[in-house]
């Protein structure tokens, strides 16, 4: 019978199926970091028990760290003790660990693919539910809590239900000024945050096809903003380039082995799915969201919904409170909105081809007056790679603020945030009430679209900006 | 560390009519800098309840209106628990006493972290979710009595109802079992897998420089 890919990863990695119970399921990469895994170390001390595979398992510090230059001790006493906390855990425990001041250092899930460790047909869970990002590689990646994380550690192994499939075809050419993060924006704003829950999204069709790496990592992150625990894009050659030669790839005989294996991942001709969506990139514009979640989106030309045309009270009650905090009238342009902040990284939209785009659009320019233009690079190699190509200097000399690698102002928790009652328009994954900051606002869209407000001060349209041709 | 254990219990009902509570609201990411389980109480739904200077929305927030207090189930909108990963957010819903949440569905991590830690997310069609958030609101005497055992509820005007819990899950729950305990018990067939699928991800030795 023909198999998606997900069945066939599935399949190779189920170590038990007992009548009843949840599969026993073999993970093959484990990523660790300071804020989801103390309380598993914990329990595995309380319990007596090793960490099994040492080898299959990869720290690193992100979500609580400052991205203010590392000659600076972590200012905040909690993130600091949360800090070294990770690192007596990995020293007792023996797993590698990449610390806030190591060369190899960032977002846990720009380092993955970065070192070559996030491989085609691998299973791969981390205590974040940005896993799914590895998915781009044809992994089945996904987030857990921290009482599977302590499972993984002991066990290697998780105890998981077979999930339903969705494939998500993106087919056509996208528009200049149109990326990979306004695809998942428009696929969130159709199915909406719920749309994948039980599912795991397989994106397919020539539009993905026609995506690099990065630009594929985009979309798999922000899966489980659609309710999917993870999206994957099967392997091709652009993936085999991608690894080829990076330091924890497979090398010279054994490449050529995992590529022959990672070309039989593809989904089978005929293979069914339990659910699924056609998209068409030729009619998609830059997506910016209005809301309080990442389903609350709209093409950049459009207005402001009206709680009024909601047909599904809950819905209507919900746009309404939405509205209430965002501090937006129905019927207005999104448009020319003025936002205090830009925020370009995260692990959505913090590599260097997120960087280049917006460097490309500030190159020359100034930001707007009063604006304030965080660029925090996903990881330090993210961060020495803009540094060779004088990046660093394009978004200093247009004013904008050159970071450290880090989390930062996607989740606030090290001191990057929003000021109450202020607006962001933020290349990163959630616009969550308060996700930036106590009372904070935010819009998502992507680096272009988000480069572009830098310079005006307000939410401008991409396809305006001279190069890129409507 | 033991397990959660789950029987039989009666308890009250606190309303809180939102769809898709993130677990952003559910415990805010800056108390997530925390190395234990302990004292995230107060940071549960915490910038739903709190001023900026720490004290008390006035009126409050519905989890602190005194004529909850003590009530055990959540009757949430759709897409409880959407978000992260933390399991912070059940570990904050636990130490406030929130023993089951009921909504028309539940996000998928979010679920699984819950029924970790005790706390059972019932997933009720529609129209018996819309009569008992609408007895939430109005009858504070109201009690709702859960039993694991037979996967059943008993509503206020005592009709009996069964909820969807998969045997697993309620097995561990009633019997108090660990999941890693489970999962260790099946040692052999660990290590027979992994002799088989040696794979080629090594975390500690990189084949190439950087």
């Amino acid at each position: 019978m023909p198999q998606t890919i997900i069945e066939k990863i599935w399949n190779q990695h189920v170590v038990d199926q007992q009548e009843g119970a949840p599969a026993i399921l073999a993970i093959d990469l484990h990523l660790v970091h300071e804020v989801t895994s103390p309380q598993a170390f914990t329990g595995l001390r309380s319990r007596g028990l090793k960490v099994r595979r040492p080898d299959r398992t990869v720290a690193t510090a992100d979500h609580s760290i400052p991205t203010t230059p590392r000659t600076l001790p972590i200012a905040d006493e909690m993130a600091a003790a949360q800090v070294k906390q990770l690192e007596a855990n990995c020293a007792e425990f023996g797993v590698p660990l990449h610390g806030w001041e190591s060369p190899n250092q960032g977002i846990v899930h720009v380092i993955g693919p970065e070192l070559g460790l996030t491989q085609p047909g691998a299973t791969i869970v981390c205590g974040d539910s940005h896993t799914a990002t590895h998915g781009a590689f044809g992994a089945l990646a996904f987030g857990i809590g921290t009482s599977e994380v302590e499972m993984v550690l002991a066990t290697q192994c998780l105890l998981q239900r077979k999930p339903k499939t969705f494939l998500v075809r993106v087919d056509g050419t996208l528009r200049p000024g149109v990326s990979a993060k306004d695809i998942i924006l428009a696929l969130i704003a159709r199915i909406g945050v719920g749309g994948g829950t039980g599912h795991v999204f397989e994106y397919a069709g020539s539009a993905i096809r026609a995506l690099s790496m990065e630009e594929r990592m985009t979309i798999c992150n922000m899966s489980i903003e659609g309710g999917a625990r993870a999206g994957l894009v099967a392997p091709d050659e652009t993936t085999f380039a991608y690894l080829k030669g990076r330091p924890h790839a497979p090398q010279g005989a054994d490449w050529d082995a995992a590529v022959a294996r990672w070309r039989t991942l593809a989904s089978d001709e005929g293979a069914t799915y339990d659910k699924e969506i056609v998209i068409d990139a030729n009619t998609l514009e830059p997506m910016v969201t209005y809301g309080t979640n990442p389903g609350m989106g709209l093409p950049i030309s459009g207005t402001i919904p009206n709680p009024a045309d909601e047909a599904d009270p809950a819905a209507a009650r919900a746009l309404t409170r939405a509205l209430e905090y965002m501090d937006l009238h129905a019927g207005d342009s999104i448009i020319g909105r003025p936002v205090n902040t830009v925020f370009i990284g995260s692990c959505t939209n913090g590599r260097i081809s997120d960087l280049r785009l917006a460097a490309n659009v500030l190159k020359g320019h100034t930001v707007a007056k009063g604006v304030r233009v965080m660029v925090v690079p996903g990881s330090a190699d993210v961060k020495r790679q803009a540094e060779r190509e004088g990046l660093d200097t394009i978004f200093r000399d247009a004013g904008a603020d050159w970071r450290e690698a880090g989390c930062s102002m996607c989740i606030a928790m090290n001191g990057d945030q929003l000021a109450p009652g202020e607006y962001a328009i933020s290349t990163s994954n959630r616009n969550f009430e308060g996700r930036q900051g106590k009372g904070g606002r935010t819009f998502l869209a992507s680096p272009l679209t988000a480069a572009a407000t830098a310079l005006t001060g307000v939410i401008a349209d991409p396809r305006t900006l001279p190069g890129i041709n409507r | 560390m033991a397990a959660p254990k789950v029987g039989t219990f009666t308890t009250g009902l606190v309303p809180l009519p939102a769809e898709n509570v993130d677990t952003d609201q559910i415990v805010p990411a800056r108390y997530l800098k925390v190395v234990d389980k302990a004292g995230l109480a107060d940071a549960l739904f915490h910038d739903w309840r709190f001023e900026a200077d720490g004290t008390k929305k006035s009126p409050p927030f519905v989890i602190d209106e005194p004529r909850y207090a003590g009530h055990g189930i959540l009757v949430a909108g759709d897409n409880f628990g959407t978000g992260s990963s933390r399991e912070h957010a059940p570990w904050a819903l636990s130490a406030f006493g929130i023993k089951a949440i009921f909504s028309t569905s539940f996000a998928d991590i979010f679920k699984s972290n819950a029924l970790k830690n005790g706390i059972l997310p019932i997933v009720l069609p529609a129209p018996l979710h819309a009569t008992l958030m609408q007895i939430a609101k109005e009858d504070l005497a109201a009690t709702v009595t859960i039993d694991l055992a037979s996967a059943s509820m008993t509503t206020p005007n005592g009709a009996t109802h069964a909820f969807p819990i998969d045997a697993f899950s309620q097995k561990m729950l009633l019997e108090g079992l660990d999941e890693l305990d489970y999962i260790r018990t099946q040692s052999d067939k660990i290590v027979a897998h992994e002799a088989a699928h040696p794979g080629t991800i090594n975390t500690l030795q990189p084949n190439a420089p950087r």
